[in-house]
């Protein structure tokens, strides 16, 4: 709940409420910024609307000290997909499915991903196209219908119009992540058509604002991509990359980045480095898990709830 | 170590024991050094850095790139065209230097990460 913007406000549309179940088993929520524990029973009533599920980061294939078993980590995650309340429509995983982009790893991943009987959508993280121009990504998930250039698209569901974006094929030189010219047009024009009362939900594997530039922990181009959703009554951009659950809301646009199926990494500018945090024996399931997002009717709010896998 | 420090641990031979080991490691340091002297050509990645850099090599040296992070790194040097694959932990790429100059290099995975090799005539 870092960078929570007190100026958020519920409006007609609705905006966007977050609650986190942290690793101490508390529950908390954020509304405009004023924390609020009886919110559980809200995301509660929500079940019955439509929600989906955003998983990220698995790194299959990852083996060190941090974590040395990430696929169960993952299955641990799915598994508690399966089990959150309501039925979800579908699943989004925000990328880094593989750690080094091994046939092998995207294969044990869509056979874990199969068990959730979920349609999957997705979107690569730079760990999944680390080889041959991101073809093993390409192959298995570039397809969705009317996919363009790296395997950018956009689809409705449920009265919502989600967008993947790109932005790990072309690091930009300070290191941030970056879209690209022929993608930003392109979601000029995708959204050019939908009326502003249309919940929009973006979703990309490096975050669309910058956490933190010294790390690369941001999106070069990110600001111009968000200018074209600016006319929105509700945006909600899901990010992963950053292993850790922030939030921020600037206007209608709601920020919200996920936690790690595989190892967390450390708050930015805590440590000399982004690399993977080792966290005392028996905690790691605290700093790991997923998040469930729910789209309510139109005077309610987009609600999401990240789970950790343990606490 | 925890042994010699445990209660009644500090006896004599523990002591002999800590002696022998400081002696051997001043002695492995004079051999690193004495390598480092003759042959400095290996850049080492910690922690979302490399080092030494920038390193200072002899016209013709094969400088090695060894990743110690648990997250992989890759070496792109775009003055030379070279993009190295992703080095995962402990793996390590060499490249040879034939011409004198100064070579700016990033990391492929995470470009805020720069090195560069001053390669003398």
């Amino acid at each position: 709940m870092r960078d929570g913007d007190s100026t958020a406000r519920l409006g007609r549309r609705g905006v966007l409420e977050c609650m986190t179940w942290a690793g101490t088993a508390m529950v908390w929520t954020l509304v405009g910024g004023v924390p609020r524990a009886r919110l559980l029973g809200s995301a509660a009533a929500a079940t019955a609307d439509f929600s989906f599920v955003q998983v990220s980061d698995s790194h299959l294939g990852f083996d060190r000290p941090a974590n040395p078993d990430p696929t169960a980590t993952f299955g641990a995650a799915l598994k508690a997909v399966t089990e959150v309340p309501g039925q979800p429509r579908f699943l989004i995983h925000t990328g880094d499915i593989t750690h080094l982009s091994k046939p092998g790893q995207f294969d044990l991943a869509a056979q874990l991903l199969t068990t959730t009987k979920l349609r999957i959508y997705t979107v690569p993280g730079e760990h999944d196209v680390l080889e041959d121009d991101g073809k093993s990504w390409m192959n298995r998930y570039g397809g969705q219908e009317g996919a363009k250039g790296d395997g950018w698209y956009s689809f409705n569901a449920g009265g919502v119009h989600f967008i993947g974006l790109v932005n790990v094929m072309n690091l930009s030189g300070n290191g941030l992540g970056a879209l690209g010219n022929d993608q930003l047009e392109w979601l000029e024009q995708d959204v050019a058509s939908l009326t502003a009362s249309t919940p929009v939900v973006v979703f990309a594997h490096v975050p669309l604002w910058t956490v933190y530039a010294d790390w690369g922990w941001g999106t070069a181009d990110g600001a111009q991509a968000l200018t074209y959703l600016k006319r929105f009554g509700s945006v909600t951009v899901l990010n992963g990359h950053i292993h850790q659950v922030m939030q921020k809301v600037e206007g209608h646009v709601a920020f919200h980045t996920a936690r790690s199926t595989a190892f967390p990494q450390p708050v930015p500018g805590t440590t000399k480095g982004p690399g993977p945090m080792a966290v005392p024996a028996g905690q790691l399931r605290s700093y790991l898990g997923i998040a469930r997002v729910s789209v309510v009717a139109s005077n309610a709010p987009l609600a999401i709830v990240d789970t950790p896998l343990m606490g | 170590m925890r042994n010699e420090f445990a209660p009644g641990g500090i006896a004599r031979r523990g002591m002999l024991r800590a002696a022998l080991r400081l002696a051997g490691g001043v002695a492995l340091l004079g051999a690193a050094l004495r390598v480092a002297a003759a042959d400095a050509t290996e850049i080492h990645v910690d922690n979302f850095k490399f080092a030494p850099t920038p390193l200072t090599v002899p016209k013709g040296a094969t400088v090695t790139w060894i990743n110690r992070d648990d997250i992989p790194h890759s070496i792109v040097c775009q003055a030379l065209g070279f993009h190295s694959k992703p080095l995962d932990t402990d793996a390590s790429v060499s490249l040879r230097f034939d011409q004198p100059g100064k070579y700016d290099y990033i990391c492929g995975l995470h470009p805020f990460m720069r090195g560069q090799v001053i390669v003398q005539g």
